[in-house]
């Protein structure tokens, strides 16, 4: 679950990390107002989305005065932001951040997240900050510096002095360097954050130290116990069929194509849209129904598919281990009544009660072509669509 | 011979009497595994299934002697239950529990170190030794003792293969679903090691998925390490980066962890890849009759 910039920064404040005095503006007059609470004659107008990337997309405006915030509060707010992170479609940009200008001498790179290869989380840190990290990791590794913490011991200030010394820092940047890490390092586990990011991480005319962008990701897993994160979920931001699957305990991932898949797990169904995709076609979606998946899931799932107007064909493949193909060919038979499906449907069932299953659509007279195994169910699915 | 289980091992369910636990104890029993005894806090003193329960799994570990368990138990008391069977001295722990926060994993497998406990899991089917010893939500009947070893990230892709070795004829030694979490125990390349040290195993079907780097590891380890032919598939090829696909461990983050990485560091350690996940059990049988 991502956190908006504004709600980060309430984080990273709440955890005594310096960040730049801002508030949030639904409207160009509540930027205005913003401004003039904020005070000073320097603000940066930034477009609260769930991406990075702003600034390049016209997301961070400079604003001189109040007609300059008006007018790009004005530009921002109802319009949708299209950065390298989101796709041509944008994500609706509904508040804006008003936030007092800083003095910047230099920028720096810094985040926590998993080390999978560690199990362990790392703290990453570059002196190439304000760039894209990962075409600083691609073209010049050496300029990153990775610690890693181990878990009984939590963060040690060697592992921070070694990353302040790689960042650059001296006199007293050191021990405030380190207090941030720290508190990064707290909130990590604190707050079950997956990814904190600050870029950049400034160096402000003065020497003091700023995280003039922060960035928090919240475990998905976790956010169980983190109610009062849980309520700055900002579902506007999120896909909106994704959304609705998440309703139904569905996993569900759009994608461009015009080939719906509806699978039992994530591997299978990760190899369903590959198989697709050997065989010439083009996978809508990612769909996994669970391991519980039920006459109701399905019919769910289907309702799902069937609203992206571009499904030309759907395949169904399940391979029932613990779930009975049975009980999946019942609902498939009661969706596809029930729901009016228009577009033509493959089903390919292997593992549990598979024979009673494909007897029950053969028996049933509705339009489902039977798929005799996984190579036989993509072939059918490609050609049906074309 | 086999690996990790086989008739002999004991075992314990944690989070017995709930729905879960029940349901698959009950499969497992019906599959043949001894199925000891199991674990409800609260609950000790009780009989369920026709088997013993004990308030914790030391208890249960002293009474039955008990050297595996297999955790049903919910997300957030799972780290706590894995813990609890690593204290009590049970060596190998399966946990089915999917969900489990990723700090929980975090500070379990550095609990660990050093114990000689083996996990499984979290977010797996579990490990089946056909004929022998099932822990875990596989299906038992597409299994068939032979000498192929499977070890996956995924569940139901891992049925998919065991079902083509079946019917292929070649069945199966053990099938290890290592799980689809980013931070887990047993990895591609501990179960490898066991494989390539087992008599039964003649070959060994890996199937990966994208995310992580745990199969380029597994990779390098075939290229030092083993010498009986490997097949391998990698699904997610047409996975959109930074998207989580199902399993929490299932994202190309920072370009990293793709399919296409995968298949080539698989391919540079000599593994036979197949593009198509319905192709496993037919180049297993390619594989090993070039070799017999």
């Amino acid at each position: 679950m991502n956190l908006h910039e504004y709600q980060s920064k309430q984080v990273f404040a709440a955890y005594g990390i310096p960040v730049p005095t801002g508030r949030v503006a639904a409207t160009p007059e509540e930027a205005v107002a913003a401004a003039e609470a904020l005070g000073g004659s320097l603000w940066v107008v930034k477009a609260q989305v769930h991406a990075g990337g702003r600034g390049k997309a016209g997301g961070v405006k400079l604003a001189r005065d109040k007609a300059a915030v008006h007018a790009a509060a004005k530009a921002m707010l109802g319009t949708r932001l299209a950065t390298i992170q989101t796709g041509p479609e944008g994500l609706p940009v509904d508040t804006v951040y008003v936030e007092t200008g800083s003095a910047i001498e230099r920028e720096i790179y810094l985040s926590l997240t998993l080390n999978r290869e560690k199990g362990q989380i790392a703290m990453i840190g570059s002196a190439a900050g304000g760039m894209d990290i990962e075409e600083v990791a691609a073209h010049t590794p050496e300029k990153i510096t990775t610690v890693n913490i181990h878990p009984a011991a939590g963060l040690q200030p060697h592992q921070c002095r070694r990353m302040a010394f790689a960042l650059g820092f001296t006199g007293a940047q050191i021990g405030e360097f380190q207090k941030i890490a720290m508190a990064l390092y707290r909130l990590v586990m604190d707050k079950d954050a997956a990814l904190v990011e600050v870029n950049p991480l400034i160096v402000t005319k003065d020497g003091s130290l700023v995280a003039l962008d922060a960035k928090i990701n919240i475990d998905a897993n976790a956010v169980f116990r983190q109610p009062e994160l849980a309520k700055m979920r900002d579902t506007a931001q999120e896909d909106p069929m994704e959304l609705k699957a998440s309703e139904h305990d569905l996993n569900y991932v759009s994608l461009d194509g015009d080939i719906a898949c509806m699978v039992n797990g994530a591997g299978l169904a990760m190899a369903t849209m590959d198989l697709i995709k050997l065989h010439g076609g083009s996978p809508a979606n990612f769909l996994d129904v669970g391991g519980g998946a039920t006459a109701e899931r399905v019919t769910a799932a289907f309702n799902l598919i069937l609203s992206n107007p571009k499904v030309k064909a759907i395949l169904v493949n399940i391979f029932g281990g613990i779930v009975r193909c049975d009980l999946i060919a019942e609902g498939v038979i009661i969706a596809v009544k029930n729901v009016g499906v228009k577009v033509p449907v493959v089903v390919r069932l292997e593992g549990t009660n598979a024979e009673k299953a494909r007897e029950m659509l053969a028996a049933s007279g509705l339009e489902v072509t039977a798929a005799a195994d996984l190579t036989d169910a993509a072939q059918k699915a490609v050609a049906a669509a074309r | 011979m086999s690996i990790l289980v086989d008739k002999n091992t004991r075992v314990i369910c944690q989070g017995f009497t709930g729905k879960q636990g029940t349901f698959h104890s009950e499969q497992c029993i019906a599959y043949g595994t001894q199925v000891v005894g199991g674990v409800t806090p609260g609950r000790g003193g009780d009989q369920h299934l026709g088997r013993p329960v004990f308030d914790t799994v030391d208890d249960a570990v002293r009474a039955t002697g008990a050297n595996a368990s297999m955790i049903y138990v919910p997300a957030s008391y799972a780290a706590d239950a894995i813990l609890e069977a690593a204290d009590a001295g049970v060596e190998l722990v399966v946990c089915i529990t999917e969900g489990i926060p990723v700090n929980d994993m975090v500070r379990v497998k550095a609990a660990l170190v050093g114990t000689g406990v083996k996990l499984i899991g979290p977010n797996c089917p579990g490990v089946i030794t056909p004929g022998e010893c099932k822990i875990g939500i596989m299906p038992g009947f597409i299994h068939k003792p032979g000498c192929i070893g499977i070890v996956s990230r995924s569940g139901t892709l891992t049925y998919e293969t065991v079902f083509q070795t079946t019917n292929n004829g070649l069945g199966q030694s053990t099938c290890v679903g290592i799980g689809g979490d980013p931070v887990r125990g047993l990895n591609f390349v501990e179960v490898l090691e066991l494989f390539q040290n087992d008599p039964k195993t003649e070959g060994i079907i890996m199937v990966g998925e994208i995310g992580g780097s745990d199969e380029e590891a597994g990779a390098e380890f075939i290229k030092q390490h083993v010498t009986k032919p490997v097949v391998a598939y990698i699904a997610g090829v047409t996975a959109p980066p930074g998207k989580r696909m199902g399993h929490a461990g299932a994202v190309i983050a920072g370009g990293k962890g793709t399919a296409a990485d995968k298949f080539r560091a698989l391919e540079a350690a000599g593994v036979r890849t197949v593009k198509s996940p319905a192709e496993l059990g037919a180049a297993m049988s390619e594989q090993l009759r070039g070799r017999r």
